[in-house]
């Protein structure tokens, strides 16, 4: 049943021309930087003369594209997000879903995933424009993979967010707006606490989390903090939609 | 071993303090079509919406088929199908589109999907209307879309909330006779505050006022209410009220403007042949008798205002 309803928002998202828009534009930046990215490649190694100072070209390109990813993803999500559930309570459309044979959970399992395939056919697009890498050279595809899996679990985080400020309100520029912030805050979260990267605070930075996947390391810490925070906020959102039902 | 499709026991709901339904109980069988009638605001779409799951009761509990709405909601949910009063129509999909997501959710298995969305359209008229968007539909061929989406599983009850609101006379005509004909086959509730509506297609009515159940019974006890033992009588020259309480039969005259009469009499008289008589008699210069009905909504508001009259 989880497929359903996460079958039933991928058609939505693409009836409309939307859907198609924003993978065309966000493949249109990602490729933009993945050729500068190649471009800036043999500028810059031509002046590295010490072998200490030249990086691999997958680390180079894959460094700038999915920095730019990570980025872009923040303004993206909350604007793909912000619909699932104000929408349907603006158009009173929640009653179809409440009144047909699927519990709350499902509810919300569905458009966490319709959302997160959506996105995840960036992630995958990302990695097979990195790939094509590989033609003329031997890049690391490990380094990807490790990206790829940070990347993924970085939306996944932001559109369970997303989905859980959806719930909150009727109007979707305002949980758009909600997402949007509560994303950057702690995205930047761990940039306050420079000074103390111990602290406890500076470890809820999303971003922190991002960086061990991002210099391609999987960390078994950092996927814990992910899966945490996704069931987390889709377990506020399923009490969120309970709280209709009870309180009316 | 009852065959009630909908039990609902004792239903009360709770907002902030103030009862919005309070102690409703009824059954359906299967195959009858119940009106729920009731004023603005009365609690007909909060009892639906309880019947639904779609809201929880603070008390009470709702049985459809047997299956408890509270201890085995999906069980429960399968079995209905429910048109709220804002139709819940995703507008960016086609009419198969959202037909087959709808089928898809109510479980319906995915080799009869396709049959299970040509069956609907053909019982509500979208046949032609397939490939269109719900958004560019008219008001009427989005209410069928709406009654379609709550039938495809072959539900054992439908529960519509005011399906002929805001739709034209003709596309009410039909969506009614959609109405009685979903009556042979599944149970149906349906909320209205249009009374002749509630005589046309339903079996059993109900009247429910400020969150109580005022009315409960076949719609021939109210046909018969409404009826009742009255003659309305215009003469040219009336006589006095006591003049036609003599006639025989007649227990109460009551004398109105413009040389009318209406009296009121037993049970098992017919004293219409009696009046005549006494009027050409005593040249009362009879012009008009007739069978005084009460129209339905008299006794809407008959019963609506003894409840108020109560308190």
């Amino acid at each position: 049943m989880i497929i359903n309803v996460a079958r039933k928002e991928l058609k939505s998202v693409f009836a409309s021309p939307m859907g198609w828009v924003i993978l065309s534009l966000l493949m249109f930046a990602f490729g933009t930087y993945y050729l500068n990215g190649v471009n800036d490649y043999f500028a810059v190694m031509s002046g590295a003369m010490r072998p200490a100072e030249r990086t691999g070209v997958t680390q180079f390109v894959a460094q700038t594209v999915y920095g730019l990813a990570s980025f872009i993803m923040l303004f993206a999500v909350p604007l793909l997000s912000m619909r699932l559930i104000s929408e349907e309570r603006r158009s009173q459309t929640l009653p179809f879903l409440f009144s047909a044979p699927i519990s709350l959970t499902e509810i919300v399992l569905g458009k966490f995933l319709g959302l997160v395939a959506f996105l995840s056919i960036l992630i995958v697009f990302i990695a097979l424009m990195l790939s094509t890498l590989n033609i003329w050279s031997d890049i690391d595809f490990g380094f990807i993979i490790a990206n790829s899996i940070g990347l993924w679990l970085l939306v996944a985080s932001f559109s369970a967010l997303g989905l859980y400020f959806s719930s909150l309100t009727q109007q979707p520029v305002v949980a758009a707006i909600l997402t949007f912030v509560a994303l950057f805050a702690l995205m930047i979260l761990d940039r306050f606490f420079a000074g103390d990267p111990s602290n406890t605070l500076a470890s809820l930075s999303l971003m922190r989390h991002f960086q061990s996947f991002s210099s391609g390391l999987i960390d078994s810490g950092d996927i814990a903090y992910f899966v945490l925070f996704i069931t987390t906020f889709l377990t506020l959102t399923v009490r969120r939609l309970d709280a209709d039902r009870l309180r009316g | 071993m009852n065959n009630f499709t909908v039990e609902a026991i004792e239903l009360t709901r709770l907002y902030g303090g103030r009862e919005a339904v309070s102690n409703v109980s009824f059954t359906l069988s299967k195959g009858e079509v119940l009106g729920f009638l009731g004023p603005n605001g009365a609690g007909k779409s909060t009892t639906m919406k309880m019947l639904t799951g779609n809201l929880a009761p603070s008390n009470g509990s709702v049985k459809i088929c047997g299956i408890d709405m509270m201890e085995n909601p999906k069980e429960a949910k399968a079995l209905i199908g429910y048109l709220p009063e804002m139709r819940p129509l995703y507008k960016e999909l086609t009419v198969d589109e959202y037909l087959t997501v709808a089928a898809r959710l109510h479980r319906v298995s995915s080799g009869n999907i396709k049959k299970a969305v040509e069956i609907a359209k053909e019982r509500c008229g979208l046949g032609h209307m397939s490939k269109r968007l719900i958004e560019n539909l008219s008001n009427g061929y989005q209410q069928r879309v709406g009654i379609a989406q709550a039938i495809i599983h072959s539900p054992m009850v439908v529960i519509l909330d005011e399906p002929t609101v805001g739709l034209d006379p003709i596309q009410i005509r039909d969506i009614r006779a959609l109405i009685r004909e979903l009556g042979s086959d599944y149970s149906v509730i349906i909320s209205t505050h249009i009374l002749p509506e509630v005589e046309m297609v339903c079996d059993r009515v109900q009247i429910i006022d400020k969150g109580k159940l005022v009315f409960n019974g076949a719609i021939d006890v109210l046909k018969k209410q409404r009826v009742g033992n009255k003659l309305l009588i215009g003469m040219h020259n009336p006589p006095s009220v006591d003049a036609m309480l003599k006639i025989a039969g007649i227990t109460e005259a009551e004398a109105l403007a413009g040389g009318l009469m209406r009296v009121r009499f037993a049970e098992d008289a017919t004293p219409a042949e009696a009046i005549v008589q006494a009027a050409v008699k005593n040249n009362w210069g009879l012009h008009q008798i007739a069978p005084d009905q009460t129209s339905l909504e008299d006794v809407f508001m008959q019963l609506t205002y003894q409840e108020q009259t109560e308190f």
